[in-house]
């Protein structure tokens, strides 16, 4: 949008470049052509009454509920939220090793196809759509989000594991089958040390970003902080909402520390 | 850990083993109220009534739905998706160019010597660094949900919505993108007394440009996913289609829906690779 005039810069200012313009050109058109589509009234959007509306709305967030058996209600939600990732985290680590198995070719190659395509399924449906499905299958409530994470962690999980368990580098496991080994004791003692660090690393980072998530998923029922935050909005208790809010940052930011801490501690 | 490989001769025995066991009981304890929380009863899945809600939906997702008034509906749902991701990441744009700009270090004039106005810039960039990570902080669908709640459902929720996250992200990664190039061009411009804009222009955009492009052109990728998403707080687009389906049961549909949104994310990885190539 305003790069492509500047993307032709180091080419010299002066030099034509008929591509750079017929692609800015484009993408003008495409920008222009996307707000006509909507047809967003713009004017009612940012006139006087929408910003007195949308102030009133603001101010209905405050002060947020502070009722001691509401803030234990919302510290139980925030718990919830966090097990679900928790555990939906963990799952998937689980899940991820025994699909990179024969993702990463171990099983031959057949299997190495099969395996690397269900990942891929696994992966490319978003997290909220297998909670809505997860719902229909296990009934509202936290499981259906452990589940949901679950499923699209271990499409994750696994493609990244598989991709950790090929680069490694083979000797230590080639010994160990040369010296007679099985090819299950060779694989434990010989490349999964190897592998195991960046497993744990995968995983946390994993973790974070599911926190994220749990804390959205309870918007189709999946418990947790999310079901607070919908049920209160839908009921119009914008106070209780953003005590609901305010949680919802507080667990991201304390969990954001905890791995930041425990990753430079895995660093060194 | 891997001292085991060295003893061949032992019949083999794991000296770590007694410690593994440990670890891995306690992290079960651990674990227990955890799985609690979580209501964790992988039973559930298999009682009758769940199973036969699940197996008569996934039974109806063949053969995927084909009406032609199904696929008009479909492919608005569709284009909407793609305008709320472009317009969403174009207002993006508008937040996020001048709070960069506001927060590069790159372009402060009073940096460069012991001015009057060192303080005042620092606490400036300070407040956009911070404005920055809160516009960032809550999660698109959130903002969504709640300007569904003012401005009624349809796409203009997820624009707006998108434009705020994205906004944030946008304008973080733009001055880390602006500072991590060579920024001499820029302070020499700045110290020959030229204004920062042109500064901006001439010394820092000519050797950024193409990062700062495709980065653009990624955020829009996610945008496309991000807007399929808020459909289902009802925002509008294939999400929201694929939330009443779902709702209503219908199989067929949700079928239908799924392979769209898995196209449509395809083709915007291809849309974006292609336009990053053209405008490198």
């Amino acid at each position: 949008m305003s790069a492509p005039e500047t993307s032709c810069a180091p080419r010299g200012a002066g030099d034509f470049c008929l591509s750079c313009l017929l692609t800015s050109g484009l993408l003008v058109v495409a920008v222009v052509a996307s707000f006509a589509y909507l047809q967003i009234d713009f004017g009612a959007l940012f006139s006087r009454e929408a910003a007195v509306g949308m102030g009133e709305f603001v101010a209905s967030f405050f002060p947020p509920a502070s009722a001691p058996p509401f803030l234990a209600k919302t510290a139980l939600g925030a718990l919830q939220t966090f097990a679900v990732a928790a555990v939906g985290t963990l799952l998937a680590a689980l899940l991820g090793v025994l699909c990179a198995l024969p993702a990463a070719g171990r099983a031959g190659g057949a299997l190495r196809q099969v395996a690397r395509f269900a990942l891929n399924v696994l992966r490319s449906v978003p997290e909220l759509v297998w909670a809505t499905l997860m719902v229909l299958a296990a009934g509202l409530g936290p499981f259906a989000g452990t589940l949901a994470l679950a499923l699209h962690t271990t499409g994750v999980l696994g493609r990244l594991f598989a991709e950790a368990i090929e680069n490694a580098p083979p000797a230590a496991e080639t010994a160990l089958r040369e010296a007679g080994s099985g090819s299950a004791p060779a694989f434990l003692y010989g490349t999964l040390p190897l592998v195991w660090p960046q497993f744990i690393a995968y995983g946390l980072y994993r973790l974070e970003m599911n926190i994220r998530m749990a804390a959205v998923l309870g918007f189709v029922g999946a418990g947790g902080l999310g079901q607070m935050l919908y049920f209160h909005l839908s009921i119009f208790q914008q106070a209780e909402a953003a005590t609901v809010l305010i949680a919802m940052l507080l667990l991201v930011l304390v969990v954001d520390a905890i791995s930041h801490q425990l990753r430079g501690q895995l660093a060194n | 850990m891997s001292t085991v490989a060295a003893l061949p001769g032992s019949a083999a025995r794991d000296p770590e083993a007694r410690r593994r066991l440990g670890a891995a009981l306690l992290a079960l304890v651990v674990l227990w109220p955890l799985l609690q929380l979580a209501e964790f009863r992988p039973a559930v899945l298999f009682e009758a009534g769940n199973l036969r809600v699940m197996g008569g939906f996934l039974a109806s997702f063949m053969p995927p739905a084909h009406a032609p008034e199904f696929l008009g509906l479909l492919l608005t749902a569709t284009l909407e998706t793609l305008a709320i991701a472009t317009a969403g990441i174009a207002l993006a744009l508008f937040i996020a160019a001048p709070l960069a700009i506001c927060a590069t270090r790159a372009l402060s004039v009073s940096r460069i010597g012991p001015g009057p106005g060192r303080w005042r810039g620092q606490a400036l960039r300070g407040a956009v660094r911070g404005l920055l990570t809160i516009l960032r902080a809550v999660p698109e669908i959130v903002w969504a949900l709640m300007f569904v709640r003012v401005l009624g459902l349809g796409p203009a929720a997820g624009v707006l919505a998108l434009a705020i996250t994205y906004g944030g992200m946008l304008g973080k990664v733009y001055t880390e993108i602006l500072e991590s190039t060579d920024t001499r061009p820029a302070r020499t411009l700045l110290e020959a007394g030229s204004g920062r804009l042109a500064a901006l222009a001439y010394g820092l955009i000519p050797n950024a440009a193409q990062e700062l492009t495709s980065y653009t052109v990624y955020r829009w990728e996610c945008a496309v996913r991000a807007s399929v998403i808020m459909g289902f707080v009802g925002a509008g687009g294939l999400g929201q289609l694929m939330d009443q389906s779902m709702k209503m049961l219908n199989g067929g549909e949700a079928s239908t829906i799924l392979l769209v949104f898995l196209l449509l994310v395809l083709l915007a990885d291809a849309i974006s690779a292609a336009l990053r190539r053209a405008l490198a």
